[in-house]
């Protein structure tokens, strides 16, 4: 009841109050309702910022966590190379040992051995040695042989002097100017042409115009000697028999005809064997046959009876000679056609005088 | 006798005029033309020279050109032989002998007549083709390599030879010429020609084969494809002299070009045959011989160690040794061929006794192009290592060839070759004794190098420095004026860092004046 008391007497304000709670109200509305707005767009705001702050976190994370995962793979990766390079290295380098000691020994085994290359350049001037014995030897032969030459030479020309001048050989009578009284013995020259025979004056042989060698050619003195003309001296120049008797004489002898005497006119035989050889001779002339008379026996039992000439033509007229003149025997020929008469040329005549070159004419 | 020779050649060639203008007999016409050709002998160059002047010999030739045509075969012969000998003697003549067309009508007649008339033509070919390579030309563009190279088949050896020396004249020219001679095919046919038995064809088919094949890689191989190789290693052993000295010219030419043809020639079997005409008493077959063995050495290392083997350097020395003159020089440039190759190869050379025949070589010729290819020889043995520097220094050569090179009047070609060898042995050279002479005249571009060498040596060798002050050489060394911070000042410096300062100071110039000096600056303390 009380609450009653206290609202009848603020009922009379009540409507006041009303309206100027309603009308307060309403001035404030405006205001209340921008206070609302901003209140709630900044909220709004606040909200999607919130959200975007979210966003961008997670995106963050995602990169991050992308990132990392990049990052370690290729940290792998470049570990691997590294660790690759290391392992390479570490190979090389241990094959660079190998190679070094290998070449080491080698080379002072086979390319520089010293021991090779000594034994090598004892072995040359070893070999330079007998090269060099041997080309003396060679030298020395060379040298020999050409002496020899000369020395027959000499000997040669010696001989053929002393051969010229036989006649400075010494006589019983008189001393020849070799063979000096005063000597003990006689020169050398004397002995040699006591031995050598006296060189008679026979024409020395002209010398052919091929011999000299065309080496000398341009320069050669002598005129070449083409044939001239010049007849050939005869064979055999010895001076012939004489003295020679007529050639009509000779002629006459030549052709003299033949006298035979009379054992040699006379035949050798005797009459009586003439006479059987005249018998002889009838005989053949008049034989039919040559079949040798047998005596009766069967050895020409199975004859065969030849038929006469007359028997073995056949019945009528000859026509060989009066229809054909040419006898024919067709069983007997071996070929159907007639031998050619143009027989093929032998190739090998054919080319007779025509393949060798005549001056080098080229068939 | 000038006068009378003269006036015998104008009555002649009246005689001749008279003659041929009225037919007279054929014995006459002979009788003459036989007494032209010696008198074409007796008649000496200055002589010639003369009638030249006085009478054109040019006109002889038209007057001997009908008689090439006349019926008498003698007469034609002999026209011949009178035209080759004129050709001969004088290449104005020979080119008359060309501008009077007389070649065709050679060319023509080569193949028709005799053996005698062929002959002689060859001769006229060879005479003119012998002087210059234009009239060879001439020769080649009237057609004659073909009637030579018919005349090569021919029976009669006498032509062939005339045939293949006018061919080998025509080819010596240059390698268009001889392309042309093998091109006409002649090249088989002188193979054949070299197994005839007459040794003087044989010279001459040697001689043109080696004519054709010195010009170029591509001729030889012609002539090797040909099989000559063979034919000409047989003959090797022939005794006749000239014949050698052709076969081993063709074999060398053969060999010159390239690796492959001179491994060919080796696989002859030539080796060891070759060396015994090292030993042959012809100067020039030792000469061709040596050429041989030269140009076969220098190809290759291995066909020098082939050569090593055989003994041939052992040869080669020896030929050397007992020759004089140009004769020497192949033997010589094939020693520094083999000694170049490797070092192996240039100790075998010092084994074999080689150095000194090239010392006396270089003391004794007088010729400058054979000194000089002795001294480029010793450069290139003593170059590989210090051994072979000292086995080349023992032999005191290092002042002969330092002398060469200091001479002014030695060539440019000796100066330079001399000093290359003295640097390459230099470079390598310990055996101090040799160096000391040299210091005391050698100029400033081999004092440094002497001076390097020492610098080298002397901080190792307490012996070798005493021995460097006794003989004088630091006082010499302290003499040498030397632009600061150039190689020899580095070379002097380390030299003296050898020896203790007194000793420098002692040696240095102007001492004895730094010590009187101080004598008269000295107060004396009483």
């Amino acid at each position: 009841m009380a609450a009653l008391v206290r609202l009848e007497t603020r009922l009379s304000r009540l409507r006041e109050e009303y309206f100027l709670k309603n009308r307060s109200v309403d001035e404030d509305r405006k205001i209340v309702y921008k206070a609302a707005v901003k209140i709630q767009s900044w909220f709004r705001g606040c909200r999607v910022r919130a959200y975007l702050r979210y966003l961008n976190k997670m995106a963050i994370s995602i990169q991050k966590w992308w990132r990392g995962y990049q990052s370690r793979r290729y940290f792998r990766k470049m570990i691997k190379t590294a660790y690759f390079i290391m392992k390479m290295n570490f190979y090389n380098e241990m094959a660079v040992r190998i190679q070094k000691r290998w070449r080491g020994y080698y080379v002072r085994k086979y390319t520089h051995n010293y021991y090779a290359l000594k034994k090598y350049l004892e072995a040359i001037s070893l070999n330079n040695e007998i090269v060099r014995n041997e080309l003396q030897e060679y030298a020395e032969m060379n040298e020999k042989k050409k002496k020899k030459k000369d020395l027959e030479k000499k000997e040669k020309e010696k001989k053929y002097k002393a051969r010229k001048m036989h006649y400075l050989l010494s006589t019983e009578q008189i001393a020849g100017i070799y063979n000096s009284p005063f000597r003990k013995f006689p020169d050398p020259m004397e002995l040699l042409l006591r031995q050598s025979k006296p060189l008679s004056h026979r024409q020395q042989q002209p010398k052919s115009p091929f011999t000299y060698d065309l080496y000398d050619w341009p320069t050669c003195k002598r005129p070449p000697a083409f044939p001239t003309g010049e007849p050939l001296p005869p064979i055999g120049r010895q001076k012939p028999q004489g003295p020679f008797r007529d050639a009509a004489e000779v002629l006459r002898q030549r052709y003299k005809p033949l006298e035979p005497t009379l054992r040699v006119a006379a035949s050798i035989s005797s009459p009586l064997e003439k006479a059987r050889e005249e018998m002889k001779r009838e005989e053949w002339r008049k034989c039919i046959h040559d079949n040798e008379f047998l005596p009766f026996s069967s050895y020409h039992k199975n004859e065969k009876y030849e038929l006469s000439i007359h028997a073995s033509e056949k019945i009528g007229k000859e026509t060989y000679g009066i229809k054909h003149f040419r006898e024919v025997q067709p069983n007997k020929w071996i070929a159907g056609k007639d031998f050619q008469t143009v027989l093929p040329s032998i190739v090998l005549f054919e080319k007779f005088g025509k393949t060798y070159s005549k001056a080098g004419q080229i068939v | 006798m000038f006068e009378y020779t003269i006036f015998l050649c104008v009555i002649l060639f009246f005689f001749i005029f008279q003659l041929f203008s009225t037919h007279e007999k054929m014995s006459r016409k002979t009788a003459v033309l036989q007494q032209c050709c010696p008198r074409a002998n007796f008649i000496s160059v200055e002589h010639l020279r003369f009638l030249q002047a006085l009478i054109t010999w040019k006109s002889v030739i038209s007057l001997l050109r009908p008689l090439l045509l006349d019926v008498v075969p003698t007469i034609q012969q002999t026209a011949a032989l009178a035209l080759g000998r004129l050709a001969y003697f004088n290449d104005d003549l020979a080119e008359a002998v060309v501008k009077e067309d007389i070649l065709p009508q050679l060319v023509c007649s080569l193949s028709e007549q005799n053996r005698f008339y062929k002959k002689a033509a060859a001769f006229v070919l060879r005479a003119v083709g012998k002087h210059s390579p234009q009239l060879a030309q001439a020769i080649v563009e009237c057609g004659a390599l073909e009637a030579l190279v018919i005349c090569l088949e021919d029976f009669d050896p006498g032509v062939k030879e005339g045939a293949a020396w006018a061919l080998g004249y025509i080819a010596r020219h240059n390698s268009e010429l001889s392309q042309a001679v093998v091109d006409a095919g002649a090249v088989p046919l002188l193979v054949l020609c070299i197994q005839e038995p007459e040794i003087a064809l044989k010279r001459i088919a040697a001689s043109t084969l080696s004519d054709i094949s010195k010009h170029s890689p591509e001729l030889a191989q012609t002539v090797v494809d040909a099989g000559a190789i063979a034919y000409l290693a047989q003959m090797i052993l022939n005794p006749d002299a000239k014949l050698k000295c052709q076969v081993l010219s063709a074999l060398s030419q053969i060999a010159k070009h390239s690796v492959d043809l001179a491994e060919l020639v080796v696989e002859a079997e030539i080796f060891p045959v070759v060396l015994t005409c090292m030993k042959d008493s012809d100067e020039y077959v030792k000469k061709n011989g040596a050429t041989l063995i030269r140009e076969i050495a220098k190809h290759s290392p291995e066909l020098s160690q082939f050569i090593v083997n055989a003994g041939g350097v052992a040869a080669v020395i020896d030929c050397i040794g007992s020759c004089k003159g140009t004769v020497r020089l192949p033997g010589i440039m094939m020693l520094g061929y083999v000694a170049a190759h490797s070092e192996n190869l240039s100790m075998a050379v010092i084994v074999s006794k080689g150095i000194p025949p090239l010392c006396t070589c270089l003391l004794e010729e007088h010729e400058d192009h054979i000194k000089a290819a002795a001294a480029w020889a010793l450069g290139q043995i003593g170059r590989h290592t210090p051994e072979h520097a000292r086995a080349v220094a023992e032999t005191n050569v290092l002042g002969t060839l330092l002398s060469m090179y200091m001479d002014i009047r030695s060539s440019e070609d000796l100066q330079l070759k001399a000093k290359r060898a003295l640097k390459n042995i230099l470079q390598k050279c310990t055996y101090l004794p040799a160096l000391e002479p040299l210091l005391h005249d050698a100029p400033p571009n081999i004092m440094k190098h002497i001076v390097g060498q020492f610098s080298k040596v002397l901080p190792h060798d307490s012996k070798a420095r005493r021995l460097f002050v006794t003989s004088g050489g630091l006082k010499k060394v302290q003499e040498i004026k030397a632009e600061p911070g150039s190689l020899l000042q580095e070379y002097i410096n380390t030299i003296n860092n050898c020896y203790p300062e007194e000793v420098v100071r002692y040696y240095s110039p102007g001492y004895s004046e730094m010590l009187l000096e101080r004598v008269e600056n000295y107060q004396p303390v009483l």
